[in-house]
């Protein structure tokens, strides 16, 4: 029988590793997946998605979570039996044109949703960012002891959370607008800061399908192989936000038959944009569609080869 | 592929121009390109020749099944990650008739799997081809039933068997259609090949595994065909990413000539046939073969491979037009952007999320984004006043005109031009629904 030649690459570079009490993000030595090159055998980090306010959330997804959505806590412990590993909670009803969630509140939701399904939890806030500062205060103190995600930091307003993380022992979620260079730059800054590379997780910013997800699986897998190759300020584990594929018109659409059911049109979305996000490297995915993540978690434990 | 210097060392240097270049280096280049053939220079020697044709080569080779202007090409792929270069042709998707469907029962299948059509950033999406599957097990209704499909579908076909008996008589009908023979095994893969050979088809190759995918298609080479198609009989996801990639590895960078052909999956239909597809989309497949496909799992797995099929370095653009929002009427505001189609999708999302209707004009700014754009002069109030004036917005509404927030400095001057009530928009599209919402509570 004819021999290959051997195609492992020789890498010299390592992803941090980031330990959420048993639930480990990152680690990578290879290309995703490649048991011939990375050694690890760990599968991306499943993220379930719980919003404190449901005005903008979309109506087919609230759906899906049996009214269990109107509670965070509920909701997040439904994540727990559908299989997440990780709670990913967003606070847009902090924004005062909301229902003005308060940051005391939102210590008190975390907490809870920790307390109740004992899994690590990732803090988003409602994207203005004062409001958000003031979160990750209340939820970084109300949560010492025990390490969570705090987000989002940017390139103009990352102290705040990062002092915030670095004094309470959390991880900080470092966003970048789909640019190697910008994702790197922001890790610079935090590292200058004095956050430590293994409290840094990085969003690069994941376009869901048909919204440019061909620009983040590059953007992604030029993050990867440029860790791998030792680009240490590269080694973080990647978070790719998923729920972007609720948002695509021709996801959702109820308006054209022949599109064929919108229900399952919108979990191949969003799973589709999963599966991209994680061939290209992705350590961390948030999920919002219950359907979209168990067939993301399920398609993760076979490519990495446990169950 | 040959580095310039490497094809260099092999030309006469002699710069005598006759290839039509200044210097045999920049002939050298063009090869290096591949924007040149060898045979251009005249003075070369047989040695040479053979050296370069080798390394000339590309690594994996170009299969077209079908003929004509709907022909499908398959490989020819040259990289292993699409921000080095684009990858060249897309993978295809066939859908399966099976050979016992006869009179209406067939039509109606054809039927079916043409209306498997969408139209997305102004490309039609569609199955690609139909694998005429053996089921009947007799050559002559295998036959009959490839005719019978031929007669109803215009695009390429796969003859799906492993009888020998049944492929020829097939290809006795369809053989001049260069159908895809699918296919040889280990047992009768010199059969096959012969009639490959003979009808000038291509030949698909079923193997267990990556080796014995290596020695049945040096054996194909052996008897004489080379239009070869590799299924490497990947039965689950992680085989199909690992092998894929350690034969498009083993192909590009070690030049293994065995497993450069293009690769292709056979896989039923339901979810777990969507996911491996899109795993083979992702990574080095150039077909996949559906039992059948749901058009909830055709768009955006056809999305998925043109997401990935795209040149990095030639953004997606959509049509410069006027785009009705939520049905907006004579007073709803008028909004504007670039055609890249990122800006276009986001921005249209976000006035979406908003429930206020809105005219969005699409300006063709060759794909670049509101900035770029701008400081390229491609968005300047002229050109905007100018396609205002060619879709007629100003006059389906009294609505005010927003300007994107990045380009606030082309407000006055637009005022000025348009006679219409200019407002400065948001700098990020996620920003627009508030701003829309407080703009029409006022």
């Amino acid at each position: 029988m004819a021999e290959i030649p051997s195609v492992k690459e020789k890498y010299t570079g390592k992803i941090e590793e980031i330990a959420f009490g048993n639930c480990i993000a990152g680690g990578a030595d290879g290309m995703p997946f490649l048991s011939f090159e990375n050694t690890l055998k760990r599968r991306p980090i499943i993220a379930g998605e719980v919003v404190d306010d449901l005005t903008d959330y979309p109506e087919m997804a609230a759906e899906m979570f049996d009214g269990r959505q109107k509670d965070p806590v509920g909701w997040a412990n439904m994540w727990k039996e559908i299989g997440a590993d990780m709670i990913c909670i967003r606070f847009p009803g902090a924004a005062p044109d909301k229902k003005g969630t308060s940051p005391e509140d939102a210590a008190g939701i975390v907490r809870r949703i920790s307390d109740k399904t004992g899994l690590p939890v990732m803090v988003i806030g409602c994207g203005i960012a004062d409001i958000d500062n003031r979160i990750a205060e209340a939820v970084g103190g109300a949560m010492k002891g025990t390490k969570v995600i705090l987000g989002r930091t940017e390139e103009h307003e990352y102290k705040k959370i990062s002092a915030v993380s670095m004094s309470n022992g959390h991880a900080v979620l470092a966003f970048s607008n789909l640019d190697i260079n910008l994702a790197k730059q922001m890790n610079i800054l935090l590292t200058d800061f004095g956050v430590e590379r293994n409290s840094i997780t990085m969003d690069p910013l994941m376009a869901a399908l048909g919204m440019g997800l061909d620009y983040s699986y590059s953007v992604n897998e030029r993050i990867r192989l440029a860790a791998l190759s030792g680009d240490r300020m590269l080694q973080v584990p990647m978070v790719c936000d998923c729920t972007g594929a609720w948002d695509v018109a021709d996801a959702m659409s109820t308006d054209d038959p022949s599109l064929g059911d919108a229900k399952h049109r919108v979990a191949w979305w969003e799973a589709m944009t999963a599966l991209a996000a994680m061939l290209s490297g992705a350590d961390i995915l948030i999920m919002r569609g219950p359907g979209a993540a168990d067939m993301t978690r399920v398609y993760a434990e076979e490519l990495t080869g446990v169950s | 592929m040959a580095t310039a210097i490497e094809f260099f060392k092999l030309l006469p240097k002699t710069n005598c121009k006759d290839c039509g270049q200044p210097t045999c280096l920049a002939f050298a280049m063009l090869l290096a390109n591949q924007k040149a053939k060898i045979d251009d220079c005249p003075h070369i020697s047989q040695e040479s020749k053979t050296a370069l044709s080798e390394s000339a080569a590309p690594p994996m080779r170009t299969v077209t099944v079908g003929t004509g202007k709907n022909a499908v090409e398959m490989g020819g792929e040259t990289v292993l990650y699409r921000h080095e270069r684009r990858f060249v042709n897309q993978t295809a998707y066939a859908l399966t008739v099976c050979d016992d469907l006869k009179g209406k029962a067939l039509s109606d299948r054809i039927e079916a799997i043409s209306s498997l059509s969408f139209e997305r950033v102004g490309v039609t999406f569609a199955a690609d081809m139909i694998s005429v599957k053996n089921v009947s097990g007799d050559p002559v209704i295998f036959a009959e039933a490839a005719k019978a499909v031929f007669s109803l579908w215009k695009k390429p076909l796969i003859l799906e068997s492993d009888d020998v008996d049944a492929i020829e008589e097939a290809l006795e009908c369809i053989g001049k259609m260069r159908p895809l023979i699918y296919g040889a095994n280990a047992v009768n893969l010199e059969r096959m090949a012969a009639l490959a050979k003979k009808h000038g088809c291509p030949l698909g190759i079923r193997a267990d595994d990556l080796g014995s995918a290596a020695d049945l298609s040096a054996r194909a080479k052996a008897a004489g065909t080379e239009d070869l198609v590799l299924d490497l009989g990947c039965s689950g996801l992680k085989r199909c990413l690992e092998d894929h990639t350690v034969a498009r590895r083993a192909a590009v960078k070690k030049k293994f000539k065995p497993l450069g052909y293009p690769l292709m999956n056979r896989v039923g239909s339901g979810e777990y046939a969507v996911a491996m597809a899109a795993v083979s989309t992702m990574k080095y497949g150039s077909l996949v073969i559906f039992d059948n496909l749901e058009s909830y799992e055709a768009l955006p797995l056809m999305t998925l491979r043109q997401n990935i099929y795209t040149d990095p370095q030639v953004p997606i653009q959509v049509k410069q037009a006027l785009y009705p929002i939520g049905n907006p009427g004579e007073h709803s505001p008028i909004m504007f952007t670039t055609n890249f189609s990122l800006t276009y999708f986001t921005v249209r999302a976000d006035i979406e999320k908003s429930r206020i209707p809105v005219w969005l004009q699409i300006v063709n700014t060759e794909g670049l984004s509101v900035l770029t754009a701008y400081a390229a002069g491609k968005f300047e109030p002229e050109k905007v006043s100018e396609v205002f004036e060619e879709s007629g917005v100003l006059s389906k509404t009294d609505g005010p005109v927003i300007v994107p927030g990045l380009v606030a400095r082309m407000s006055g001057r637009l005022e000025e031009m348009i006679g219409r009530k200019v407002l400065v928009g948001t700098n990020e599209s996620k920003q627009i629904p508030k701003h829309l919402k407080e703009l029409t509570s006022q």
